[in-house]
């Protein structure tokens, strides 16, 4: 069995039948393409495969992608704007808070879905909003760096809006019920912490 | 001949890395994001069992399952495959090998073994085609302790190794048992250092290609080391090496376990050439997790022999190491050469003895894990030094100073036979108090003492070996392999440069630091050099990037081919301005008379004549370009002092670490900006050693840390900012005085950290903790202790 979905990911329409136990990352990579989404885990820990969807940060392997029928989806390709970097891009570049690369596109939009709630966080929120995204190599602190250097540079949220061209503006909790569980985020919005909510079902990839 | 510094040399620059754009806007591929045209997907059934024989498998169902293409077992594989081999065979240890089958013929020996593969249209079928297939398993006795795994009667795992010891390798020299007869003080621990899993955040990925007319295999592969995949991958497979390529596209971290040639990477090759079809595997972190492989896993017994003033006289230990159910690629050099020669770190001992019992057990092979075998001799001997602080009351960082080595620029001899480069430990070490204001630091300590709160304060001075190594040497130890690096420096016609390296980094920014040196020594725009590599028919061959050699030796190797193009750019210049080649000098980038910079021709200048070849002096060939091959004559010796300050709550048993502070040695640092990144990721990675990370098996071999929500890596909210400093002992051997960086953190911090928890247990009496030190065991032993 398989059902429609129309789902836009960076701007594009996707209209297509998929499984219903199809994960929206493997929707991402391997029918729209887009390969900057990563899986590091089968549990949901690691972050690598985080998306805005509908402008706000989920682990795109806790998410099925029936449920982000009808969504704007914004991968790590989306953010930039052709050659000219993001200013969290911008800012990961100046301060080194990237090595392997591999955590980097969802740690980034994880310091965007931040940033978004919370435009001048301190460091302790910074490392509190991004305890979700696992990094193997720089120890966070380059990354809680890179944060910082956004915020200073004026890069909060206005500026940040960029991202979600191509949307039709955020849904309101009550008029997609499927999709409020890839809405349960780990940890809070803007840092503040919170309950992690049990995933959905891990997959295999 | 070397370029006139300045005060805007690249060399020393922490400018931005060449490697980030690519990567933070997602067209970076892995090797997971390769797709071929008519690529199929394989997935591996693995063995629920930790030691089990097979009585039955049944693939039938799974074959007719949809989309499925094919299902092979062990007995179809044995038919293409060698077995895996081991590729450090230690001399002189007795060492037993024993065949490691890709998938798994009679026996599964660790959860994880490989028993069957499915091969369909798409991954989300392979998967579900697994649970198809019925296999029969007759559980056999298990063993997970390598100190179990040697007593009378425990379960065996190989005919070959009766005694399940895989080798038994000794280090020794002076007196060790006069020393132990005469000392005034000795003290003793029994140490565990705990299986690690190495949980690079890529899973491991194979895309195999092979092309049945041609006979040639294109392996696309989550690899630190492609060139020694290709090799491994031929032994294997018999295709020969030359039909074979190898590409690492960008790999997303490795830390070790990236450098064997693991059973998945043989089994997806297998199933592209019996199916003539692409065909690509990729692990889940479950898989990642019981199959791949894993780190440390020793039980030491160490002993400390000393006079009253604390000058320690002789140092002794037995090690139990545990190797996994096979020896895995590096495994057996890592408890032994990368362990046991570091016995007397930056100390002064006249007498060692070391036993090490390599011993296979029902568990995941164990390979290097970032510092592999380093850190596991530095906690040892730190901890040693912390007891006898303890034992004679004297203050830890005092007892150091008493052993450490005396400042020395070019070699120092030890006594298990290395020759240290160049050091000063001392210089370090001062710094690092210096820093953290340590009498002030203690009086806090105390203070808070008196108001009833745990503050401790850890201190590990380390020395370590890396930049493998002398080709020489990798013989001598039984490595089988050279350990040279070698580059190609391309001048084009328009005055840019490739470089063509055999190393392979991933993530460590060789793409920028490499370019920085051939724009240093050559004074060409840094933007102006590209690096590739990572590619087998594009790249020299090359050992790989591991034990923090990728700078040390691959740096070096550039250095080399640079300075032989400035020789041959010297000849040519003193052709074309008919001066005699005593008379041409250089700097920044231009070759003039002497006397004359007017009279130049700029290294631009000479890479478009030298291309065009229009007027060469008679016998030069034409185009700009060098190859070297670097063998380095030693080893290089980076070191430190590392300080951790720590609060644990006596309630709870919870640490707290809130300050850390790492000072490192590692000569001239190329871009201290990477340097930093490696000290901050190092040190992190061993602080979850300390306190978080551990792998756990049950008596049966059952892995009970099999996902990321039972093992616990570093989370960004458990850490403070790391404090990094640093000091400049050039290493006197190496063209650039370079030595690594990328294993120094990991190596101190773990000890660092440790110390300074028991430091704050002090007022319980609290001695030891086996790590990791999570809430519960801490509390535990305040406990037990404290009431």
């Amino acid at each position: 069995m398989k059902l429609p979905v129309s789902i836009t990911v960076n701007g594009r329409v996707w209209t297509q039948d998929v499984e219903p136990r199809l994960l929206l990352v493997h929707f991402i990579r391997e029918i729209a393409g887009l390969t900057g989404t990563k899986v590091g885990c089968d549990t949901s820990q690691c972050g690598a495969c985080t998306v805005l969807l509908d402008g706000m940060a989920v682990k795109a392997c806790t998410c099925l992608t029936v449920q982000a029928d009808g969504a704007s989806v914004t991968t790590i390709e989306g953010l930039a704007s052709g050659s000219a970097l993001h200013e969290l891009q911008e800012a990961f570049w100046e301060k080194h808070g990237l090595q392997c690369g591999f955590c980097t596109p969802g740690m980034v939009l994880a310091a965007y879905d931040l940033l978004r709630a919370n435009p001048s966080p301190g460091a302790t929120e910074i490392r509190h909003a991004l305890e979700g995204n696992l990094c193997r190599c720089t120890g966070y602190h380059n990354i809680v760096r890179a944060v910082q250097y956004a915020v200073s540079r004026g890069a909060p949220a206005a500026r940040l809006a960029g991202a979600e061209r191509g949307r039709g503006g955020p849904a309101s909790d009550g008029d997609r019920g499927p999709r409020r569980a890839c809405f349960a985020r780990w940890g809070g919005g803007g840092g503040s912490g919170g309950a992690k909510p049990p995933g959905l079902a891990g997959g295999r990839s | 001949m070397s370029g006139t510094a300045t005060a805007s040399r690249v060399f020393g620059s922490g400018i931005r890395r060449r490697e980030d754009p690519r990567l933070m806007t997602g067209i970076a591929r892995f090797t997971d994001d390769i797709t071929l045209p008519g690529m199929a997907h394989a997935a591996i059934l693995r063995s629920p069992y930790g030691h089990a024989r097979i009585t039955r498998i049944d693939t039938s169902r799974a074959t007719d399952a949809p989309g499925v293409v094919a299902v092979f077992t062990g007995a179809d594989a044995e038919s293409l495959l060698k077995p895996i081999p081991c590729l450090w065979l230690v001399p002189n240890s007795e060492l037993k090998t024993t065949p490691y089958p890709a998938i798994a013929r009679d026996v599964v020996r660790f959860v994880g073994d490989a028993v069957a593969v499915v091969v369909a249209e798409t991954g989300y079928q392979a998967h579900d085609a697994l649970d198809s297939i019925v296999v029969d398993y007759e559980p056999l006795p298990a063993v997970v302790d390598p100190e179990k795994a040697v007593k009378a009667g425990a379960p065996v795992l190989h005919d070959e190794a009766s005694d399940n010891v895989a080798f038994h390798w000794t280090v020794a020299g002076g007196d060790v048992d006069a020393a132990f007869a005469a000392a005034d003080v000795v003290v003793r621990d029994r140490i565990i250092q705990q299986r690690l899993i190495p949980t690079a955040i890529e899973p491991r990925s194979a895309v195999a290609h092979f092309v049945p007319v041609t006979g040639e295999l294109t392996l696309w592969n989550t690899t630190q080391n492609p060139h020694i995949v290709r090799f491994a991958m031929s032994v294997v497979t018999g295709i020969p090496e030359d039909r074979l390529r190898v590409i690492a596209p960008e790999v997303g971290g490795g830390f070790g376990s990236k450098i064997p040639q693991i059973p998945g990477d043989f089994i997806a090759v297998f199933c592209s050439m019996k199916l003539g079809r692409p065909v690509k595997w990729t692990e889940t972190r479950t898989e990642n997790y019981q199959s791949t492989t894993h780190g440390r896993d020793h039980v030491q017994d160490v002993e400390l022999a000393a006079t009253k003033q604390g000058r320690i006289t002789g140092l002794r230990c037995t090690v139990w190491a545990g190797m996994g159910a096979y020896l895995s690629t590096a495994a057996p050099g890592i408890p032994t050469i990368l362990h046991g020669l570091m016995l007397s770190g930056p100390y002064d001992i006249p007498a060692v003895r070391e036993d090490v019992y390599g011993v296979y057990t029902n568990t995941t092979p164990v390979e290097a894990y970032r510092g592999a075998g380093r850190p596991e001799a530095t906690f040892m001997l730190e901890r040693m030094m912390d007891r006898l602080a303890d034992e004679i009351h004297v203050d830890p960082v005092e007892v150091r100073k008493r052993n450490l080595i005396p400042p020395f620029t070019n070699g120092h001899d030890v006594i298990t036979g290395l020759k240290y480069d160049s050091g000063n430990y001392q210089g370090a070490l001062d710094k690092a108090l210096a820093h953290v204001n340590y009498d002030a630091l203690r009086a806090e300590q105390k203070a808070a003492r008196e108001k009833g709160r745990y503050i401790g304060i850890g201190v590990s001075t380390y020395v370590e070996i890396c930049g493998l190594g002398p080709s020489q040497v990798a013989g001598a130890v039984g490595f089988q392999g050279g350990l040279w690096e070698s580059a190609i420096v391309r001048f084009h016609p328009s005055g840019k440069v490739n470089v063509f390296i055999g190393a392979s980094p991933h993530g460590q920014g060789e793409e920028t630091t490499f370019a920085q040196i051939v724009a240093d020594e050559l004074g060409v725009l840094v933007n102006d050099v590209k690096v590739v590599h990572g590619d087998t028919d594009s790249t020299p061959m090359g050992w790989g990037t591991y034990g923090s050699r990728t700078t040390a030796v691959g740096g070096a190797a550039l250095a080399v081919a640079t300075r032989k193009i400035k020789e041959k750019a010297r000849l040519l210049t003193s052709h074309l301005l008919e001066a005699a080649v005593e008379d041409i000098d250089y700097a920044d980038g231009k070759f003039f008379v002497k006397g004359f910079p007017d009279r130049h021709k700029t290294i631009q200048d000479i890479a478009l004549l030298a291309n065009v070849a229009w007027n060469l002096p008679d016998g030069m060939e034409a185009g700009l370009e060098a190859t070297s091959f670097y063998d380095p004559p030693n080893f290089v010796y980076p070191f430190g002092t590392h300080i951790a300050v720590v609060e644990v709550d006596a309630e709870t048993g919870r640490v707290e670490l809130k300050r850390y502070v790492a000072v490192d040695d590692c000569g001239p640092q190329i871009n201290p900006v990477i340097v930093e990144g490696q000290v901050h990721g190092g040190v992190v990675q061993g602080i979850g050693q300390a306190l978080w990370e551990g792998a756990v098996y049950d008596e049966n071999g059952q892995l009970l840390t099999g996902s990321l929500i039972d093992y616990a890596i570093p989370r960004a909210d458990l850490l403070p900012d790391i404090e990094v400093l640093s000091t400049v002992t050039p290493s006197p051997h190496h063209p650039l005085g370079v030595k690594g960086i990328g294993e120094a953190g990991t190596i101190a911090s773990t000890g660092t950290v440790y110390n300074a928890v028991i430091d704050a247990l002090e007022p319980f009496g609290v001695s030891s903790v086996q790590m990791p030190l999570t809430p519960e065991r801490v509390w535990r032993a305040i406990q037990r202790k404290g009431a």
